[in-house]
């Protein structure tokens, strides 16, 4: 019975919009679906979510998520082709170049407050040596959790800080960390839920921060941990120079227990979801830009910047008063300074552009060629 | 051998899920020990201890239900985690012991008697159940293929029945607009699960993929295909008439499982369990008889629900299990499903429903009414 029915696994994709459903055709399900991983990850638990999820109304979502760091070798013959299309044509033998050394970003450190209200550089980071949350277990997530808590509880100066667990926090300090904008919840959307990122929630799960509020970690969320470095105003030079320093003194840590994180020099940091692949980077500012984001070729201009723009809630919301989330649209082929380089170039030719707006004047000589 | 126990009880130790603020009947069974016991079994289809109470683990509690907690991802998941799904059942279903006792089936509706109700009081009359397809992993943990040989193998049979049960499939992933909507105003149409109850165990995965709505040309037949059982089989109609519901209900039952035996396949039951299904709450008969019914004097009565109780019967809205009820009418149906046969309970059915009528009757007169005697429970 059991090998009569095998053929009939294929899912239905013909109303999907995803980047996994434009790659799995029959054949290539066909070729993979007896494979797994050493931990036992399927490629129908690669493609859960993708099949759950048929396409979300503005973006095209990538449909598939790793279980663990071997699930990018075992599925590369579906996964390299989605890196590609989600990564400007990233081929399966380019290197990816890693750089956090802050000192080689130019400038940043002078972006006007006047219109660049906050500044945030975030990423994610994988622990070798155990799965990834759509896969691990409640005993590896406790693992990641205790790892984790005594890499960070280790940090002193700029980054003294304190974790508290979703599962015990009290309800001061949950009010206080919902004040601050840091807490997280319980993931909401399917396409996270489809991937079985949301089990046996708050276990495990958790948030640290330094005393300043200037440095954020979050715990088994999307993740095995988010790293966030974020101040108010312009000064993104400042708030790169952080987030480079916290992750090297929390990366030696980990790796002094044997658990360094997950890296490889084609697809650089290994996370979740292949849109995080690379640096796992994402720096931004929330900017004004009443004139020029209601001017005609303001989508143009982001592009030309390698730029993306959000509403200030995130990734699905609308701008609110002209004020923007601007950040950096690469991950994968591109360094972190080159990333973030590209953050401050841009947002200061941005504000200068409004700026000449708000005089009545044309634009148009400055619109740069593709970057 | 006492080493190699510890070091079971430690490693299983760090996977044990936290339960200390969860109220359901898993997390009420579930102790370190069973929990090393089982931790590392599965069931011959692949399906572990994990998978099993992850619904349970996910949802620590409904606030005015105890919710089971755990689900069955096979049919050898009841051997397998005997463990905890014994102790489960027990408290789920009054004290009904899997390792001791026998349940019966019993489809003959010829033996209900008074199941014709006073339709100025009965607004309609319903009887439900499930069923499961022997071989075919259940909803929680089926893959695409094995569900859409579920719908194949249904649908096939549905096919065969004639006169009276003679009807129509209608898949989720082909219905037209009209057919959708033609559904929807019939009531019968369901959507994806919504409840955490059931996407945490899995049961919306691929969805509509394989999913379908069968029903009679009279539209007092229907079924349920790939929801949160293989088959969810329901007969209604308008007004009072119990008995002929179940009629219907207990022939077309027959004629399926004739149809599908045809072709060797059969329904997943056991001496012990009665009709497998993926929740332990519906094991046995899985079935739930009711009438919308309109008792407004009685529904104020401070003694309604010690009537109901021990009628063996439980309320709910029209809306279903977590609606209250509206202008008097209620949802009235039986508390139990597994150690009491089909016929059996939907006698205490239609008993009940009778005896409901007589008190609204007689409060509608000035006349006071009498909480009846508990029913016993297994004999």
């Amino acid at each position: 019975l059991a090998k009569y029915i095998k053929n009939e696994e294929y899912p239905d994709l013909s109303k999907h919009n995803n980047h996994m459903a434009k790659v799995l055709t029959k054949e290539l399900y066909g070729k993979l679906r007896d494979k797994q991983t050493p931990n036992g990850f399927t490629l129908d638990d690669v493609i859960q979510t993708g099949v759950d999820n048929p396409g979300h109304p503005f973006i095209m979502t990538v449909g598939c998520v790793a279980g663990d760091e071997e699930s990018y070798e075992v599925f590369k013959d579906l996964l390299d082709p989605i890196i590609s299309d989600r990564h400007n044509g990233y081929k399966a033998t380019d290197k990816h170049k890693t750089d956090l050394n802050f000192e080689n970003l130019k400038g940043g450190d002078d972006l006007d407050p006047a219109y660049v209200l906050s500044s945030r550089v975030r990423t994610g980071r994988s622990i070798k040596g155990f799965t990834l949350p759509p896969h691990s277990s409640r005993g590896e997530r406790r693992g990641i959790e205790k790892l984790s808590v005594e890499a960070l509880t280790s940090l002193d100066g700029e980054f003294k800080g304190k974790y508290y667990p979703l599962k015990s926090m009290t309800d001061a300090e949950q009010e206080q960390l919902i004040n601050d904008h840091f807490l997280f919840d319980k993931p909401v959307s399917p396409l996270l839920t489809c991937a079985g990122m949301a089990r046996d929630w708050p276990d495990g799960r958790g948030i640290w921060h330094n005393d300043s509020k200037t440095f954020l970690v979050w715990v088994n969320e999307e993740d095995h941990l988010r790293v966030i470095s974020m101040q108010q105003g312009g000064n993104m030079r400042e708030v790169f120079r952080r987030f480079c320093v916290g992750l090297q003194k929390i990366e030696e840590i980990f790796k002094k227990h044997n658990h360094g994180f997950m890296w490889n020099e084609h697809l650089g940091y290994i996370l979740t979801c292949p849109s995080n692949l690379g640096t796992g980077l994402r720096g931004g500012v929330h900017v004004k830009l009443p004139k020029l984001s209601t001017h005609p070729k303001f989508d143009e201009i982001l592009t030309r910047l390698r730029l993306q723009k959000r509403g200030t809630g995130g990734v699905d919301t609308a701008s609110v008063g002209g004020v923007f989330d601007i950040s950096n649209a690469d991950r994968l082929g591109s360094s972190e300074v080159a990333q973030v380089q590209l953050v401050v170039d841009g947002v200061k030719l941005m504000v200068e552009m409004e700026k000449k707006l708000e005089k009545g004047e044309a634009i148009d000589s400055m619109i740069p060629a593709q970057k | 051998m006492l080493h190699y126990v510890i070091l079971n009880l430690y490693l299983c130790s760090a996977e044990y899920p936290d339960l200390r603020k969860h109220n359901n009947c898993m997390a009420s069974h579930l102790t370190p020990a069973i929990y090393a016991k089982l931790c590392d079994k599965a069931t011959p289809n692949g399906y572990t201890l994990d998978q099993a109470i992850q619904t349970g683990v996910d949802n620590p509690g409904h606030p005015f239900i105890k919710t089971v907690g755990m689900v069955a991802g096979d049919e050898e998941s009841y051997e397998v985690f005997a463990d905890l799904l014994n102790p489960v059942i027990k408290e789920r279903h009054n004290g009904y012991d899997p390792c001791t006792m026998k349940h019966p089936t019993d489809l003959d509706s010829s033996k209900i008697h008074s199941g014709n109700f006073d339709p100025n009081y009965v607004l309609s009359s319903r009887v439900r159940t499930g069923r499961s397809i022997r071989g075919l992993s259940l909803p929680p943990a089926c893959t695409r293929a094995e569900r859409r040989e579920v719908e194949r193998v249904v649908v096939e049979a549905l096919a065969g029945l004639k006169d009276d049960l003679a009807g129509r499939y209608f898949s989720l992933t082909q219905m037209t607009d009209e057919e959708q909507q033609q559904l929807i105003d019939d009531h019968f149409l369901f959507d994806k699960p919504v409840s955490p109850l059931l996407t945490c165990a899995g049961m919306a995965r691929d969805w509509p993929d394989a999913r379908g709505i069968w029903h009679n040309n009279d539209k007092t037949f229907l079924i349920w295909i790939n929801e949160e059982d293989h088959t969810r089989v329901i007969s209604m109609e308008k007004g009072g008439n119990m008995k002929r519901v179940f009629e219907r209900f207990c022939k077309g039952l027959k004629e399926v499982e004739r149809l599908i035996q045809e072709r060797g396949w059969e329904f997943m039951w056991s001496e012990k369990l009665g009709y497998i299904l993926t929740c332990p709450s519906n094991l046995g008969t899985g079935l739930r008889a009711g009438v919308h019914v309109k008792l407004p004097r009685l529904s104020k009565d401070p003694r309604l629900n010690t009537i109901l109780n021990n009628l063996r019967l439980q309320k709910r809205g029209t809306g279903g299990v977590d609606t209250a009820a509206v202008g008097g009418v209620f949802d009235i149906s039986n508390l139990d499903r597994l150690g009491l046969s089909e016929v059996q309970l939907v006698q205490t059915v239609v008993d009940g429903v009778n005896y409901l009528i007589e008190c609204e009757k007689r409060l509608e007169k000035g006349q006071d009414i009498k909480v009846p005697p508990p029913l016993k429970y297994f004999k």
